[in-house]
């Protein structure tokens, strides 16, 4: 297999709980095939937009980090864009990664989890899964694509017995539908890699970026849910017996 | 009959009954509190589950005094003594509720009433009472305008024009020259431990040891001091009988443990007013008495608890009377009564006990509060319970300063404390010269400009080259800025000798040293501000280009920058080695300067507030900072220059070398709640691995603040719905509502430290 040294990228970051356990080393991969909604990063769509940098030139930055990240409980996550996208780059830094003793994380929407190879998830020690939408329409609404793939990956990771932290964005009106979250939480409730899910309340913080890009944010006028919606749903996500934060 | 002993050496047949149970033999030969403490405490590795809320007592103690705050802070001060100089003995007796108090004592004969401490300076303290309507008194103004010389008087007649011009420049500003220098840790415990008279006697062993010596101008001021320092000794005593306290023998119980250990700091804080009066290192010396009377059974956890929460409340009320020039550099009316907290031993045991606990609990019980300045000295070791429980702490009150033990107990032992904000002392061993500190951002513009202030025009160094090309050359200017800082590190010090000579003659800190040893280690604590403006400034010239814009007269007023460059607080070496080389050459600069009493050269890099006026006072810099505008607090990058979140903006001022900079390197973090984790459970632990990280990475001090910056704009313009209200500035904590418009300005424009 040829091994690549490149990838692009859209930049870096450090970060502490958000990203996976701890504080962490965040790498930003350039290009997306899904265009969800309430995407907060919309200049992280596009490959071409990113910087082509080397497998060596990142690892000589989470080197830098490499002793602060593991003493803080973290580690190095591989996001985006979605970093699936380029597997064979993603893949490289996570081995380098391991090879340095690093815990990762892998942040992915899973739409293209089956460019995932196994030898990539051997050296991914969490997924981050990204699960949009358990109903299939709006699901493609909201993020363009297929919600199959995605669940065929988190099957995958179980089988693998790969530990997942399910992100659910909460957005009234979109993803609150309460059988919508029940179909999750029983889908979820089968598999046994999953740790936890996160509900993450839908925020707005990204709108600076449409309006320096020039395009139209869709959720503009969308409410972020109150508290109330936020503690119902993780309480629906509960009654499955997962652990909901 | 006892045996002969030599000079201040008890014998165990005087053993005397309040050391009933204690371990350990040489600190019962002579004055040694770490060895008491090292034999005797008991170290605690659980969590807080034990701690006690506040009692009915407590919290009408508290009450009372704290019903007195919102009027002191709308007049500026509550009250003052104007006709009494106050002195350890000055004052009849003051209580909040007598009948409820459990410890006693308070500077003046009623709480919040200010004295008057005119041994600094006159001036400050005619100014200081005008400032809020008070006339001075015309019998202390005639005794001190005419019969007695004050620190103020004497380092004006010493200093220098160049000083004095360079001070009028603001190159060199906070100096302690019309006011306390502060920054001396008394070793209170020793009062608690030993009494006044085992202190006055060993105090005379060590005058006594001077009498074969000839009688040179060291000796006979050595002589003078220590007469001084058992004189003080003596009032300590006489006020301590005041309140009904017999401190002439050792403490017996926890309760007079306690209550003698706040007489030895209540008699330091009625004689001098300091810029920094710091309590020491005092929480795991008491739980020794604590978890003596807890075995006992003689109290349990509530009234622990209480004895604690009392002698904070007093600690939080300790006042001075300052000018509003001294609050515009130092504001929120800081007094830094800074209580070094945990740590580990050098065997190895953590030093936490359950009143290091205790001592945080405080927050809680009585609320948020800046003072007692709380400073945990961190390191990795320590146990995991108390590591979550501080940053809880922090994380619901931001009232928490760390400093790193394991870069400290190399240098200065596991028995430091913190003075003031960042500087580290053995406790009773070690003292300094407080320095306040020089401006590194206008100096690069002095390399520009000649030696002429950007401000004014006035030529301020001696005449040097000016830069003169269109664009500013990186090697010229280094030159140029390493002659001025040459020149800046020589006045400078020469400055500080003066002022710390006077201060010496006229203002000598009689009862603080008398609880230390003698001959006692000094540092001289200089300092540096504006590190990150003049680190960008330089890196703006090597990795961009900036063009010069200059007045009429030649002066370089402003400049232009054109392309990009790296700047400090991206863990970039590019940008971080720039400060880190400025840091180790205005130390090597410093140490070339001869001191005063042969002081050990430090330098800090530390603004407190100051950094607002510093700012006010430099001209528009080359890394595109505008004139007026505040630097960043301490070794801060700039504000919104650090973008890469609070590890990479962490991690830059790691690398400056605390062994350059041993009186202490300040980084103030702001960060919201959710910048430590989505899921608020997680926060303590993830907040405790960042500061593991930083420790280990080799960073000195961080000051956590989490809040919303939202809270912050709001309580501008709503004051009276945050009266506690508390954010850590640079090395203490302020209520915020007590800050000028312009330094709450500042503190909301730092960076806030979320994620996205």
């Amino acid at each position: 297999m040829k091994v690549v040294t490149t990838g692009r990228i859209h930049s870096w970051d450090l970060s502490t709980g958000v990203d996976g356990p701890g504080t962490r080393f965040v790498l930003f991969l350039s290009g997306c095939p899904l265009r969800c909604l309430y995407c907060a990063n919309p200049d992280t769509w596009h490959m071409r937009d990113g910087r082509e940098v080397t497998v060596d030139e990142v690892m000589a930055e989470i080197e830098k980090y490499r002793g602060f990240v593991t003493t803080a409980r973290g580690g190095v996550t591989l996001t985006g864009g979605e970093a699936l996208l380029q597997p064979a780059f993603t893949a490289a830094v996570l081995r380098r990664c391991k090879e340095a003793g690093l815990h990762t994380a892998l942040d992915t929407s899973g739409f293209l989890g089956a460019r995932a190879t196994d030898g990539l998830l051997a050296d991914t020690d969490l997924v981050l899964l990204d699960i949009k939408s358990f109903d299939v329409d709006t699901y493609r609404k909201l993020t363009g694509g297929e919600l199959t793939p995605t669940l065929n990956f988190a099957t995958r990771l179980d089988r693998l017995g790969i530990p997942m932290w399910i992100r659910y964005v909460l957005v009234p009106g979109w993803t609150d539908d309460p059988a919508a979250v029940d179909g999750l939480a029983a889908f979820l409730a089968g598999l046994s890699s999953v740790d936890r899910v996160d509900v993450l309340p839908f925020h707005k913080l990204g709108t600076h970026k449409y309006d320096a890009l020039g395009i139209d944010f869709p959720l503009r006028d969308t409410p972020v849910p109150d508290l109330e919606m936020v503690d119902r749903v993780r309480e629906r996500f509960r009654e499955h017996g997962l652990r909901a934060l | 009959m006892a045996t002969v002993a030599p000079t201040g050496v008890a014998t165990t047949e005087d053993m005397p009954e309040a050391w009933r149970g204690f371990a350990g033999g040489r600190w019962r030969d002579r004055i040694d509190v770490r060895d008491f403490i090292q034999a005797n405490y008991t170290p605690y590795e659980g969590d807080s589950a034990f701690l006690v809320g506040p009692t009915g007592r407590t919290r009408a103690v508290w009450e009372k005094v704290s019903a007195l705050f919102p009027e002191e802070r709308a007049k500026g001060i509550h009250d003052a003594d104007t006709a009494t100089p106050s002195t350890i003995t000055s004052h009849a007796p003051g209580y909040i509720d007598r009948g409820r108090e459990l410890i006693v004592g308070l500077q003046t004969d009623a709480p919040l009433k200010r004295a008057i401490m005119p041994n600094g300076g006159l001036r400050m303290v005619e100014s200081g009472l005008a400032a809020y309507g008070y006339q001075p008194d015309p019998f202390v103004t005639k005794v001190f305008g005419t019969y007695r010389k004050t620190h103020n008087d004497g380092v004006f007649d010493a200093y220098t024009p160049e000083m004095r011009a360079a001070r009028r420049a603001g190159i060199i500003t906070g100096l302690p020259d019309a006011y306390g220098r502060g920054r001396i840790i008394g070793d209170y415990r020793r009062v608690a431990l030993y009494g006044a008279d085992r202190l006055i006697e060993a105090k005379r062993a060590e005058r006594a040891l001077l009498d074969a010596r000839p009688s040179s101008p060291d000796v006979i001021r050595d002589r003078e001091e220590l007469a001084e320092q058992i004189k003080a000794l003596g009032e300590l005593t006489r006020m301590a009988a005041s309140y009904g306290c017999d401190v002439s023998r050792p403490a017996a119980t926890a309760h007079e443990a306690v209550q003698w250990l706040y007489l030895g700091f209540l008699a330091a804080v009625k004689e001098q007013n300091g810029a920094a009066m710091s309590l020491g290192r005092t929480s795991t010396f008491l739980d020794v008495y604590l978890q003596r009377d807890l075995d006992e059974g003689v109290i349990d956890e509530t009234r622990a608890q209480e004895l604690i929460d009392d002698f904070v409340i007093k600690l939080r009320i300790v006042r001075f009377l300052r000018t509003p020039e001294y609050d515009a550099l130092f504001s929120g009316d800081p007094t830094w009564v800074t209580e070094s907290i945990g740590g580990i031993g050098t065997d190895g045991r953590p030093l936490v006990t359950r009143t290091s606990f205790r001592f945080l609990q405080t927050l809680y019980n009585l609320g948020p509060a800046p003072e007692p300045n709380l400073t945990v000295l961190w390191s990795p070791q320590l146990p995991s319970g108390f590591k979550e429980f501080c940053a809880q702490v922090s994380i619901d009150t931001s009232a928490v300063q760390y400093e790193s033990d394991d870069l400290m107990r190399p240098c200065t032992g596991d028995d430091t404390a913190i003075a003031c904000c960042v500087s580290a002392m053995a406790v009773g061993k070690q003292m300094q010269f407080f320095g306040a500190r020089v401006n590194l951002a206008k100096a690069l513009l002095y390399a520009v400009n000649g030696g002429r202030d950007e401000m004014t025009g006035d030529q301020i160094t001696p005449e040097m080259p000016r830069l003169s090309g269109e664009y500013l050359d990186y090697d010229e200017l280094s030159a140029a800025y390493d002659r001025v800082l040459d020149w800046l590190a020589e006045t400078y010090v020469n400055a500080l000798n003066v002022i710390h000579y006077m201060h010496d003659k006229y203002a000598y800190e009689r009862i603080e040293m008398a609880l230390h040893d003698h001959p006692v280690h000094r540092f001289m604590a200089c300092g540096i501000a504006g590190l990150s403006v003049a680190a960008d400034s330089l890196s703006a010239v090597k990795y961009a280009r900036v063009k010069v814009i200059r007045d009429a007269t030649g002066l370089a007023v402003d400049f232009r920058t054109e392309g990009e460059f790296p700047a400090y607080g991206n863990n970039d070496d590019r940008a971080d080695s720039l400060a880190v080389d400025l840091v180790e050459s205005f130390m090597a600069k410093v140490r070339e300067q001869p001191t005063y009493r042969d002081a050990e050269h430090t330098q800090s890099v530390l603004t407190i507030t100051s950094n607002v006026v510093y700012g006010k006072h430099t001209g528009n810099t080359p890394d595109g900072r505008r004139a007026g505008q505040p630097f960043a607090p301490g070794a801060n990058p700039m504000n919104g220059r650090d973008r890469h979140g609070v590890a990479a903006s962490a991690m830059s001022v790691a690398k400056l070398p605390y062994e350059q900079a041993r009186d202490g390197i300040s980084l103030t973090n702001t960060v919201t709640p959710e910048g430590l984790g989505h899921v608020p459970e997680e926060r303590a632990g993830n907040l405790a691995g960042i500061l593991d990280a930083y420790m280990a990475s080799g960073g000195f001090h961080m000051n956590v603040n989490v809040l919303h910056r939202a809270v912050l704009e709001d309580a501008m313009e709503h004051p009276e719905k945050y009266p506690e209200l508390t954010i850590r500035v640079s090395g203490y904590a302020v209520n915020f509502v007590r800050l000028t418009r312009e330094q709450q300005l500042d503190v909301i424009s730092r960076t806030f430290h979320g994620s996205l």
